[in-house]
């Protein structure tokens, strides 16, 4: 178990030394930006106003209400502090809606359509990368340029291609939302039957996506391991095929597992886009709606949640790859 | 050099991206030529024109016409006419006058209108039929009428004194004037946009705009990636630990959060669109660091450099003329890689309205942006948003087909 101790240990260490940093990030970019946030809202309240000693004591009245005539240092602790008890104080545009409230509301939808549509979308694409390997003639020259052609369209353009073509023509899926505009949600059987038809063409825009790009990885690493020395070496001992396809498809897969870990962030960007297209009430729809509100709170929080959520599945599939990588298992023996 | 070049363009895959590129390319510098002008000028008052030929009405009335006689000139008009509403009413009608049902065919104009002439008669009284309905079938007949004896239409100016219309000139139902004589007509082969804007000419300018944005970001994170990288791999120790924390670090917090992070702090009246290139260069160079460095480091110790090293050759011409040689096709593929991206991004952040600022100049991400804020999608306006689509994809396309392309040269085993 030591073997495993010590790359667990390293993972922690470094997941946790990022998640500090990603707060750092998200707490200094927008600071380092010339504008100034509370002449921005002094625009707003103090139009119309004359007399300059109440503009500035409300100007001074503001800064200290927002902790900015502290140091940075400590209102980096106090963001922090805040954030860790999920205290992202009240969105501008939804006043008096807390900020929690809103990305709470959020945060489940777009969880339970990526996980699914990314995790199905590389399934899929390492199958038919594989196939694609194996097979060779005939296949991978159908499968390759069709999977390129797919990884190149933007998740958002398939979105409003599959939008147009099943809510609009054939009429068999809805149009936007989560759910019927007509329903509140809760556990009847009716408002589960419309998440399930608005789940459809999101669910599956984002898994075609993801097919096309995990299929040609896969392809590539699989011919890799086909013609590596092993291989020649076990055709040559005379070893079932079935046998060497299967320690080749294992090794092959190795790397699609930390490339899926190093690509989620992007994976996870080009699909929020794509449920702006749904309307899906998700984050990428709340993000939207608090850029084009300029409702700074909401945006600040979304884009943290975001980057949390995406530490934390870069760092189980770390977890993942500890267990099924037969180099770190071998390491525990040492 | 030159042998290089030979083989790349010997691969199909490659070849076969470059035209498709290089075709986009000359489409878009060549169509401007022929077709001047500002491409944010709004032209349509109406959002969202069908694509098509479009004359002035007011100067066709001035046209010379022909008189043609066009064989079911008369059912079609009145085809376009009579809407599915009507036909159904009347099949409702003669189903009452005892018409049996399986003869009515509504689709079938000509022989619908043959058993209505046939069977109806005003004077019947249907019963439970109000008088309304059965005033409606009398004003619907009347029309029928009218559309198949076609009268002339007047066309009337009124007096500049007394205010009184007169006749300026009569229309048959079978003139026609050829689109070409008309004095103002314009074509507008995929409509306008919700601006009113002529969308094949916002596109080609946006493509532009949005294939230079790919390269000044491509360019620039490949800059990046190649210097961090070449830093890294070569020199090692505490610079290398340092340089590969860092890259290391911006590959798990994604780039998109810290790109709309950057742009939302920059402010939509700053961001033009070399601020949105270059944020997008700033963001997008760790993937090149990572494959230039452990190319380095498996250069770094082979002899011909090591030879260099003996020889007292400063560092930047090692790097210059031992190592850059043999990185040179890695580094060409992760600018061709970076180029389809950056494309993709700025798409995607103008998406979320953290695009560059709308006033100046189109974008492809900018008019996907306004149609979906239009709604373009849900209405079925497909020319406002599917050619930004077919370039986007196309563009990014072909220069993945390069890459694969290159890919398979300077890599044997990956060869079919």
């Amino acid at each position: 178990m030591k073997g495993y101790r010590k790359y667990f240990g390293k993972k922690i260490v470094w997941f946790i030394l990022t998640l500090f940093i990603a707060f750092l990030l998200n707490f200094i970019l927008p600071r380092m930006m010339p504008a100034d946030p509370v002449a921005n809202i002094m625009s707003k309240t103090a139009r119309g106003m004359s007399d300059t000693n109440a503009t500035k004591a409300m100007y001074d009245n503001y800064v200290k209400a927002f902790g900015l005539d502290k140091p940075m240092i400590v209102q980096f602790f106090t963001y922090i502090k805040n954030a860790v008890r999920g205290d992202f104080g009240v969105s501008f545009s939804q006043y008096p809606r807390k900020v929690t409230d809103i990305i709470s509301s959020a945060i489940l939808w777009t969880i339970g359509l990526q996980l699914p549509a990314i995790i199905v979308g590389w399934l899929i694409g390492n199958l038919l990368g594989a196939l694609a390997a194996y097979m060779k003639k005939g296949f991978d020259k159908i499968l390759m340029p069709i999977s390129l052609f797919m990884s190149c369209v933007p998740a958002f353009g398939m979105a409003v291609i599959m939008l147009g073509i099943f809510a609009l023509k054939l009429k068999v899926a809805p149009i936007a939302g989560g759910y019927g505009f007509d329903l509140i949600p809760n556990f009847s059987w009716t408002f589960v039957r419309s998440v399930i038809a608005h789940y459809q063409l999101p669910f599956w825009s984002i898994v075609i996506i993801s097919v096309g790009g995990q299929a040609i990885g896969m392809r590539s690493m699989s011919i890799y391991e086909l013609n590596a020395d092993y291989v020649k070496y076990s055709r040559f001992l005379g070893v079932k095929d079935s046998k060497i396809v299967g320690y080749v498809f294992r090794n092959a897969m190795l790397p699609q597992v930390t490339g899926l870990a190093l690509s989620i962030g992007t994976m996870i960007g080009g699909a929020l886009v794509a449920e702006i297209i749904f309307s899906y009430p998700g984050l990428g729809t709340t993000m939207l709606s608090a850029v084009t509100s300029s409702d700074y709170p909401v945006l600040s929080a979304t884009t943290l949640i975001i980057t949390i959520m995406v530490l934390i599945s870069s760092f189980t599939i770390d977890v993942i790859y500890g267990f099924i990588d037969p180099r770190v298992k071998a390491a525990q023996f040492d | 050099m030159k042998n290089t070049l030979r083989q790349v363009f010997h691969s199909p895959k490659f070849v076969a991206g470059f035209i498709i590129f290089v075709a986009v390319l000359m489409t878009l510098f060549i169509y401007p030529l022929f077709n001047p002008g500002n491409p944010l000028q709004m032209l349509a008052l109406n959002s969202f024109s069908k694509p098509g030929t479009y004359v002035s009405v007011y100067d066709s009335i001035d046209t010379d016409s022909i008189v043609m006689k066009l064989p079911g000139a008369a059912e079609k008009r009145l085809e376009d006419k009579l809407s599915m509403d009507d036909r159904l009413a009347m099949k409702e009608w003669l189903v009452t006058a005892g018409v049996p049902e399986g003869d009515i065919d509504t689709t079938d104009t000509t022989n619908l209108l043959k058993i209505w002439k046939e069977k109806y008669d005003p004077s019947i009284k249907p019963a439970g039929m109000t008088i309304a309905k059965r005033n409606y079938y009398k004003r619907l007949t009347i029309d029928l009428d009218k559309a198949l004896n076609s009268n002339e239409v007047t066309i009337a100016t009124p007096n500049a004194e007394t205010g009184a219309l007169e006749e300026a000139k009569k229309i048959n139902d079978t003139d026609y004037v050829n689109t070409k004589d008309v004095t103002n007509a314009i074509t507008l082969p995929l409509g306008t946009d919700n601006f009113g804007r002529d969308v094949l000419k916002e596109l080609v300018s946006a493509a532009r705009t949005s294939i230079m944005i790919g390269f000044i970001a491509g360019i620039i994170a490949t800059l990046i990636g190649l210097s961090t990288g070449l830093l890294a791999g070569y020199v090692g120790g505490m610079v290398d630990e340092l340089i590969l924390f860092i890259t290391n670090l911006f590959t798990v917090i994604p780039g998109f959060i810290i790109l709309i992070l950057i742009s939302y702090g920059i402010g939509q009246e700053n961001r033009g669109a070399t601020t949105v290139a270059i944020t997008i260069g700033l963001t997008s160079w760790t993937w090149t660091t990572r494959s230039v460095r452990s190319q380095v480091i498996s250069l770094r110790n082979r002899d011909h450099v090591n030879l260099s090293k003996l020889s007292g050759h400063s560092l930047p011409r090692i790097i210059l003329s031992d190592i850059l040689p043999y990185i040179a096709s890695y580094v060409v593929m992760a600018l061709i890689l970076q180029i389809s991206t950056a494309i993709l991004a700025e798409a995607q952040l103008s998406m979320l309205g953290l695009g560059p600022k709308t006033t100046e100049v189109p974008t492809l991400g900018l008019m996907m942006n306004w149609a979906m804020v239009y709604s373009a999608h849900t209405h079925g306006y497909w020319w406002a948003y599917f050619p930004v689509l077919l370039i986007i994809a196309l563009v990014s396309f072909s220069l993945n087909l390069m890459n694969t392309g290159l890919d398979q040269v300077f890599n044997p085993t990956l060869r079919d």
